[in-house]
């Protein structure tokens, strides 16, 4: 039986617990709006990229950017985009699960974040870089990324790369999601919303480009797929600070609850010591009476 | 017939325009390009500068970052990393990040930093440009 100066202990570290991560849910819900609000402003942008590059892969007819090569997959590279720090659910571990996945002797691991190069390394798989992004993700940081990922492709070191990150649906909703990386093919979205669309039409247009194929695609490609990863950044964030400020919420609900429950033993005890005296005061009384 | 064209204007951070128009202008890289309806597709890269719109007998200019242009018969789409309206440029603004640009441009930068520079002074001389030609 716990001495009511435990219980009352208990209740004062169980207090502080709550209030740290109250302090956090509140820090993780202002960065959660902004990072949401970001990817939302991200999307037309990339829709619109996609559109335009389908039309396009549609009409350019035989000719290959060294891009849009498909190979034989020997190798493949998986870009793990992944949080630095805990404290969001099962986030991370989802993440992880997917990546498991993959062939563990033919998959080179890019990681984005901290959390993914930890699971890498602990699972003993090849990891070849390690990048890590702000809270609020730079179209710097994604274009090193993309310009590491095409470069592996390029020398034909690897055949295809993945991307894997957190896709964000909604405050309470983000699923894990892989999406093909290179070589550019079939054009498909980032976002939550993707999944429900048709796949985007291929155009029936014949277009011309100006000053030539080579130059457009050249420039285009390598501009699609820099954004690509700067979108897939973004809703990576958005689902980190979701995840983190739903399960800070959680964390604070069960503490209040122990606290309740704390309580309400600590006042029983509290009755019952009081009873315990009393009932020693009358015996003793009567004792001497 | 469609006599209208829809342009579309975004940026990463915004789709800044979205209207049916007459008459697109804009810097295409190997020189301006003035876009009517019922253009033949065409897909094409811009460089920062002025595109002109218009609209209803009026014209309209904004400030654009490079980009690329996708134009079909009904619509031109610009997607670019800057797009301003010329009534919301502040020259002051623009014209202190281009001297902070020329600046730092002749610092010793590395490639990586120095083509964020250039891009940003392109940036606002774009705005520069826009601004002066239409209220001085």
């Amino acid at each position: 039986m716990p001495s009511t100066r435990d219980i009352r202990r208990r209740i004062r570290s169980v207090k502080n617990t709550a209030q740290i991560t109250k302090a956090m849910q509140m820090v993780a819900s202002s960065k959660m709006r902004r990072a949401q609000q970001a990817a939302l402003a991200g999307r037309p942008y990339a829709n619109l990229m996609n559109e335009v590059l389908a039309e396009v892969a549609a009409s350019i007819g035989d000719f290959i950017h060294p891009l849009m090569e498909k190979r034989e997959v020997r190798k493949r590279a998986l870009i793990m985009v992944s949080t630095d720090k805990g404290l969001c659910g099962g986030l991370n571990s989802n993440l992880a699960r997917e990546a498991a996945k993959f062939d563990k002797d033919a998959t080179l691991y890019i990681s984005a974040g901290r959390k993914g190069a930890q699971f890498v390394a602990r699972t003993k798989r090849q990891l070849t870089a390690e990048f890590t992004y702000k809270d609020a993700p730079l179209f710097s940081e994604a274009r090193a990324i993309s310009h590491f990922a095409r470069d592996l492709f390029t020398d034909g070191k690897v055949d295809q790369v993945d991307i894997l990150y957190t896709s964000f649906i909604s405050t309470l909703n983000q699923k894990p999601e892989i999406i093909p990386f290179l070589p550019v093919g079939e054009i498909k979205g980032v976002g939550a919303n993707v999944h429900d669309e048709q796949p985007l039409a291929k155009g029936t247009l014949e277009f011309q480009f100006e000053p030539g194929v080579g130059d457009v695609l050249g420039a285009l490609l390598p501009h699609y797929l820099n954004f690509r990863v700067y979108q897939v950044l973004l809703e990576a964030k958005a689902s980190e600070h979701s995840a983190r400020m739903v399960a800070m919420k959680n964390a604070t609900d069960n503490a209040k609850q122990i606290i309740k429950d704390l309580t309400l033993e600590y006042n029983k005890l509290r009755q019952a010591n009081i009873t315990k005296e009393l009932l020693e005061i009358t015996t003793a009384a009567m004792a001497m009476g | 017939m469609a006599n209208t064209l829809k342009l579309e204007i975004v940026t990463p951070d915004a789709k800044t325009y979205s209207e049916d128009v007459d008459m697109v202008t804009l810097p295409a890289v190997e020189g301006e390009m003035g876009i009517y309806p019922q253009h033949v597709p065409l897909m094409t890269q811009i460089v920062s500068g002025e595109v002109a719109v218009r609209k209803d007998g009026r014209d309209y200019f904004l400030a654009v970052g490079e980009g690329f242009v996708e134009i079909t018969g009904e619509r031109v789409a610009i997607m670019t990393d800057m797009a301003i309206r010329a009534e919301n440029i502040d020259e002051a603004k623009a014209e202190e990040a281009r001297r902070r640009a020329e600046a730092r441009l002749a610092e010793r930068l590395d490639d990586e930093e120095s083509a964020m520079v250039s891009a940003a002074l392109a940036h606002s001389l774009a705005q520069l440009k826009v601004k002066r030609r239409h209220h001085s």
